[in-house]
C-alpha cells in the first residue's frame, strides 16, 4: 500500500470509586435498573453537583501512571447536548482546563514468534480528562428504555497523540494501557461491562509524507478485537476512496460489529455545537502537591519494567517473564512466594505451568480465569511445595497431583503428602528387586543399553515407576539399574 | 385579635410567650386573611391550609413544653415557587413543571423547618424567575397591593405582595438580578439578597447559578434580619456555599448604629430615574447626613454595562441549566411526538413561556462556536472590571445607597410587550449580582399617588449587619413601615 496509516485513540475509562462523581449515589454494574440513582443523578431541579474527590485521586494516579504532568489546577465546564441518557442535558467535562496533561505508554509489538520478544516503543498522550457517564438506553420495538444506574460514574478519557500507525499498533497500545490500569487498581477495564471504551480516528497519507490526512472519528468499539477490525475496515476504505482520486469527508462513523463494517453517523457539518463553558456550580479544584507526591510514591511498579527486573534479576525466560508480568496478581503471588522460598525459576514455572492450567481448569464457562484471591491457593503453600521438591522428599512428577489437589482445598503439600502416602521412596531393598525383575523382562533394552544407546535405560525405568506408582526416587533408580546391568555382565 | 396578621415577629412571640394568643390562632388570622384578599392579590400558585395549622399545632405543642425552637417557631413564612419543599409542587410557575412535585426540601427549607418555621404555600412569580412584573406567570398576574392596577413586581411578586397584603408574616424569595430588592421596592416592603454563598442554592431550581440568592422579605428589618440568621448555612451539598461563622444579625440592630461613610454613586441618579423617585430617595440620604454620617459622591463607572453583561451571562447559564427540562423524565411531555427531536423541542414549545424561551435563545446565541468569545468571555471580562469598580468603591465607604429600582410600580401590562424597558427596570439592582455583593431594598417614601419607593442599601462581601443596621435605622425614625395599604 502506498498510503500511511496514522490512528489516534480516544479511550473512555470507569474509574474504581465508591460513589459517583458527584453525588453520593453507589454504583455498581449488573445492578436492576434505575436502583442506583438519587435526586442530584437525575439532575431534579434545584440539585447541585457536589465532587467526590475519590475520583480526581483515581484520575491523578492514573496520569501519574501514564506518565502524565497533573496541572496544579484543573476545571469544569458544560459540555451541552440534548439526549435522552443526560439527565441534565449537559455533561461535566474538564474541557479548558484538565487534570491530567502529555504523557507516554509503553508498547511491545508482537514478535516475530510468540517466544520471542517483540519492538518497544513509546506512544504519546494528549492529556486525561475527566467527565461523567450518561445514563444507558435500550431500544426495543416500541420503546427506548434509560438506565441512569450509570450516569454519573466518573470516566477518565484518554486521548493519545496521532502516534499509532496500524491496527496492530493500537491494539499493543490497548492491551498495554489495559494493563497498567489495571496494575494500578484504577479500573477493572472490562470492555464487556463498559468499564474501558474505546473511538479510534484514523486518517491516511502517502508513505513518507508529514501532513496529517482527512480523518475519520469511529465510535463504539467495546472490545480490541473490534478496534482492530475497525481501524483495518476504515484504512481499507480510505485507500479506496484516495485511489479513485476522490477525498475523504470527515465525519463521524458508526462501528457494526455484526456486520463488520461502519456507517457514517453525522458529518462535519452536522457536528454539535457543544456550547462548553465554565460550570458555575463547581469550584476549581486545586492539586495539593504534596498529596500527589504521595500518589507518585505508591504507584506499582509497571509491568515492562518489572517484566525487564525478573529478566535480569532472576535470569527468567522472556516466554515465562511475557506471562508473568501479564497479570499483577500473578507476579505479585510469585513475588510473595519468592519471599519464602529463593527459588525464582522453580516457582515461575509452577505459576506460568500448573497455576494458570488450574485457574483456567477451574473458571466457570464463558467467565474469564479464575483470580487467584478467589482460590484457596496461598504463597505459603507453594513455597512449601517447591521446598519439597528441591529437597528430593517427591519427585516432580508427584509434585503435580500435589498442586492439583493444594490448589482444590488449601491444605499443605506436607500433610497431602502424609495423607496420600506420597513420600518418595528410598527402600533400596524394594527398588532393586523391582529393577532385578525389569532387566530380567527386557534383554532388549539392557543389550542396547550396554552398546551405548544410554537411553535405553529409561524403557527399564518405567515399570519400576509404575509399580511404586511413581514414588521412586529417579536418581536413585538410575543408579540402581546402571550398577546392576554391569553387575550382571 | 383577628389582625394578629399585621404584627411582626418579636410581637408575635412575646404574645405567645404572654399566652396572649397560639400559633394555631397566627395561622387562623393569616388564612382568613389570604382568604379576603386573595381574589384581588394572587399572591399563590399553592396554600396547604391543613398543613399549615398541623404545622402551627406542632409548633404550640413544643412551646407548651418548654421546647420552643426560637424566634421562628410558629411564625408562616411563604416561599417562592421556585425553591423545593418535600412532597409540595414545585412549578416554577412554569407550565413546564404543573405536575412535579418535589421529592426532597431545599436546604433553606430545611433550616426553616429546624427554626419551627410554618412552611406556608408557594408563591407566584415570572417563570423560572425570568421577568421583572410577574406577568410572565402561568398561574396568572399578581396585583400590587397599593394599586392593584400595578405590577407587583418580580421575579418575587408573589413573596413581595402576600407580605405587603398580610397574607403571610414573612417570606423568601431568590435574586438573580433584583427579583428580591425590585419587588419589595415597589410593594413598599423589606427585601434582601444575602452575599453570594451566604445560604445554600440547593433546592432552589437555577436560572444562573452564578448571580442566584435566596432572601428575605418582611415589613421590618428586624424581621428579615431574624429571617436571614435561619437561612444562613454552610452546605456541603452546594460547593459555592461559603463557611462562615454564624452571625446574629438581629442582635445587631439593637445598639446605635456608628457613624459611617455612605457612598452615592453619580451614575445612579442620572437620566431615567422618575424625579420622585429621585427626590424621595435623596431627602432619605439627607436624612443620613443630619444623623451625622459622612455622605461621599462615588462613581461605579461600568454602571451602565452591567445590563448587558448580566443578559448575557444569566441567560448563558440559564439555556444550560433548563436544558433537564425536555419532557423525558418529569416535566411536561408534549403527546404530539413522534421521534426524539419532537419530544424535546415539542415539549419545550409547549411547556415554556415566550420569556423563557426568549432568553434560553440568547444564551444558546452567546455560547454557539464562534459567538463565545465575543460575548460571554467578554462579558465575563466586564463582569470582573464591575467588581472592581465596587472593591475601589468600598475603600472609601461602608455602605453604598441608590434607588432600587428607577420608577414606582407601573401599570400590568405596560411594559410586557417591551422586553428591552422590562430589562431596564433592574437596572439598578443587576450590577450587585454581578459583584456577588449583598444589598437590601427599605422603604423610604410614597409617591403623590401612593406608591412605594425604596431606597438599595449596598455592602461589603458580607457585610450583611451593616447594611441591616443602616436601613433599620432610617426605619425606626420613620412611619413607613407602619403603612398598609387599604385593602
Amino acid at each position: 500500500m502506498k498510503y500511511e496509516a496514522v490512528i489516534g485513540l480516544e479511550i473512555h475509562v470507569q474509574l474504581k470509586t465508591k460513589s459517583k462523581m458527584f453525588s453520593s449515589a453507589p454504583y455498581e454494574y449488573g445492578k436492576s435498573p434505575n436502583t442506583l440513582t438519587d435526586a442530584v443523578v437525575l439532575g431534579l431541579p434545584g440539585t447541585l453537583p457536589v465532587l467526590n474527590y475519590e475520583a480526581i485521586e483515581k484520575c491523578a494516579q492514573l496520569g501519574l501512571m501514564l506518565g502524565c504532568s497533573i496541572a496544579k489546577v484543573c476545571k469544569w465546564d458544560r459540555k451541552n447536548y440534548f439526549y435522552p441518557d443526560s439527565p441534565k442535558n449537559y455533561q461535566l467535562t474538564q474541557n479548558e482546563e484538565p487534570l491530567c496533561l502529555g504523557g507516554s505508554v509503553e508498547i511491545e509489538m508482537p514478535g516475530s514468534s510468540r517466544n520471542i520478544e517483540g519492538e518497544h516503543r513509546w506512544v504519546q498522550l494528549n492529556r486525561i480528562h475527566l467527565e461523567e457517564d450518561p445514563g444507558k438506553l435500550t431500544h426495543t420495538a416500541f420503546d427506548s428504555l434509560i438506565d441512569f444506574n450509570r450516569a454519573g460514574v466518573p470516566l477518565a478519557e484518554i486521548v493519545t497523540e496521532p502516534d499509532l500507525f496500524s491496527s496492530e499498533e493500537a491494539v499493543a497500545f490497548l492491551n498495554a494501557l489495559r494493563n497498567l490500569i489495571i496494575y494500578a487498581g484504577i479500573s477493572d477495564c472490562d470492555m464487556e461491562k463498559g468499564q474501558m471504551r474505546c473511538d479510534a480516528n484514523v486518517s491516511l497519507r502517502l508513505k513518507g509524507s508529514d501532513a496529517l490526512g482527512t480523518r475519520t472519528e469511529m465510535k463504539n468499539l467495546n472490545s480490541i478485537s473490534n478496534v482492530k477490525s475497525a481501524i483495518e475496515y476504515e484504512i481499507k476504505r480510505q485507500a479506496k476512496v484516495l485511489d479513485s482520486g476522490e477525498s475523504v469527508v470527515q465525519e463521524t462513523r458508526r462501528w457494526d460489529a455484526t456486520k463488520n463494517a461502519s456507517y457514517s453517523l453525522r458529518s462535519k457539518e452536522e457536528a454539535h455545537d457543544y456550547r462548553y463553558f465554565p460550570d458555575p456550580d463547581l469550584l476549581p479544584v486545586e492539586m495539593d502537591r504534596d498529596r500527589v507526591e504521595v500518589l507518585k510514591e505508591e504507584l506499582p511498579e509497571r509491568p515492562f519494567d518489572r517484566q525487564r527486573r525478573y529478566q535480569k534479576e532472576f535470569s527468567l525466560p522472556y516466554t515465562i517473564t511475557s506471562v508473568l508480568c501479564a497479570n499483577r496478581e500473578l507476579s505479585d503471588f510469585f513475588e510473595s512466594t519468592l519471599g519464602l522460598f529463593d527459588a525464582p525459576k522453580a516457582i515461575a514455572n509452577y505459576i506460568t505451568n500448573d497455576l494458570l492450567r488450574e485457574l483456567s481448569a477451574h473458571s466457570k464457562e464463558g467467565d474469564s480465569a479464575l483470580n487467584i484471591t478467589d482460590t484457596k491457593m496461598k504463597p505459603e503453600l507453594l513455597a512449601e511445595l517447591v521446598e519439597v521438591v528441591e529437597s528430593g522428599l517427591i519427585s516432580k512428577q508427584i509434585a503435580k497431583e500435589v498442586f492439583t489437589e493444594m490448589f482444590l482445598n488449601g491444605k499443605s503439600p506436607k500433610s497431602i503428602i502424609e495423607e496420600k502416602g506420597l513420600s518418595q521412596s528410598n527402600d533400596s531393598g524394594e527398588i532393586e528387586a523391582l529393577c532385578l525383575e525389569a532387566i530380567a523382562s527386557n534383554p532388549k533394552a539392557v543389550s542396547q543399553f550396554l552398546d551405548g544407546n544410554t537411553k535405553a535405560i529409561n524403557a527399564l525405568k518405567g515399570p519400576v515407576m509404575k509399580a511404586t506408582k511413581g514414588k521412586a526416587n529417579p536418581a536413585m533408580l538410575d543408579e540402581l539399574l546402571q550398577k546392576l546391568i554391569q553387575k550382571g555382565q | 385579635m383577628s389582625d394578629l396578621y399585621q404584627l411582626e415577629i418579636s410581637q408575635l412571640q412575646k404574645g405567645f410567650a404572654d399566652k396572649s394568643f397560639t400559633s394555631v390562632e397566627l395561622m387562623r388570622s393569616v388564612i382568613e386573611r389570604t382568604e379576603s384578599v386573595e381574589g384581588r392579590i394572587n399572591a399563590f400558585i399553592d396554600r396547604d391550609i391543613e398543613s399549615a395549622l398541623q404545622q402551627a399545632e406542632a409548633a404550640d405543642e413544643r412551646r407548651s413544653k418548654g421546647q420552643s425552637l426560637g424566634p421562628l417557631d410558629g411564625i408562616p413564612v411563604g416561599i417562592k415557587d421556585i425553591l423545593a419543599v418535600k412532597d409540595q409542587p414545585l412549578r416554577c410557575a412554569s407550565k413546564m413543571l404543573d405536575s412535579y412535585i418535589s421529592p426532597y426540601d431545599a436546604t433553606c427549607i430545611e433550616n426553616l423547618k429546624n427554626s419551627g418555621a410554618i412552611i406556608w404555600g408557594r408563591l407566584n412569580m415570572d417563570e423560572f424567575a425570568m421577568g421583572s412584573s410577574t406577568e410572565n406567570s402561568a398561574y396568572g398576574v399578581t396585583a400590587n397591593p397599593w394599586n392593584l392596577d400595578c405590577i407587583p413586581g418580580g421575579s418575587s411578586g408573589g413573596s413581595a405582595a402576600s407580605v405587603a397584603a398580610g397574607e403571610t408574616i414573612v417570606s423568601i424569595g431568590t435574586d438573580t438580578g433584583g427579583s428580591i430588592r425590585q419587588p419589595a421596592a415597589l410593594c413598599g416592603v423589606v427585601g434582601m439578597k444575602p452575599t453570594y454563598g451566604l445560604i445554600s442554592r440547593y433546592g432552589l431550581v437555577a436560572f444562573a447559578s452564578s448571580l442566584d440568592q435566596v432572601g428575605p422579605f418582611s415589613r421590618t428589618v428586624k424581621d428579615s434580619a431574624l429571617l436571614l440568621e435561619s437561612l444562613v448555612s454552610h452546605d456541603p451539598k452546594d460547593s459555592t456555599s461559603l463557611k462562615r461563622e454564624k452571625e446574629s444579625y438581629s442582635q445587631v440592630l439593637d445598639s446605635p448604629l456608628r457613624k459611617l461613610t455612605l457612598g452615592i454613586p453619580k451614575e445612579f441618579f442620572s437620566e431615567g430615574l422618575d424625579p420622585e423617585v429621585k427626590e424621595i430617595v435623596t431627602s432619605a440620604i439627607e436624612w443620613y447626613r443630619t444623623q451625622g454620617h459622612s455622605i461621599v459622591e462615588i462613581s461605579l463607572p461600568h454602571s451602565e454595562l452591567c445590563v448587558p453583561v448580566y443578559y448575557i451571562i444569566a441567560t448563558a447559564e440559564a439555556s444550560s441549566n433548563l436544558a433537564r427540562f425536555d419532557g423525558v423524565r418529569y416535566s411536561h411531555r408534549s403527546k404530539e411526538a413522534e421521534n426524539m427531536l419532537e419530544l424535546f423541542s415539542n415539549s419545550r414549545g409547549e411547556g415554556f413561556g415566550a420569556e423563557v424561551k426568549r432568553r434560553i435563545m440568547l444564551g444558546t446565541y452567546v455560547l454557539s462556536s464562534g459567538y463565545y468569545d465575543a460575548y460571554y468571555l467578554r462579558a465575563q471580562k466586564v463582569r470582573s472590571l464591575i467588581r472592581g469598580d465596587f472593591e475601589q468603591a468600598f475603600d472609601q465607604v461602608d455602605a453604598i445607597l441608590t434607588p432600587t429600582t428607577p420608577t414606582p410600580a407601573f401599570n400590568r401590562g405596560e411594559k410586557s410587550d417591551d422586553p428591552l424597558s422590562m430589562y431596564l427596570s433592574d437596572i439598578f439592582t443587576i450590577s450587585v449580582n454581578l459583584a456577588g455583593l449583598p444589598a437590601l431594598s427599605v422603604p423610604v417614601g410614597f409617591t403623590k399617588n401612593q406608591l412605594p419607593v425604596g431606597m438599595q442599601v449596598i455592602g461589603r462581601a458580607f457585610g450583611e449587619a451593616d447594611i441591616l443596621g443602616i436601613a433599620h435605622a432610617f426605619e425606626r425614625s420613620h412611619s413607613y413601615y407602619q403603612m398598609r395599604p387599604s385593602l
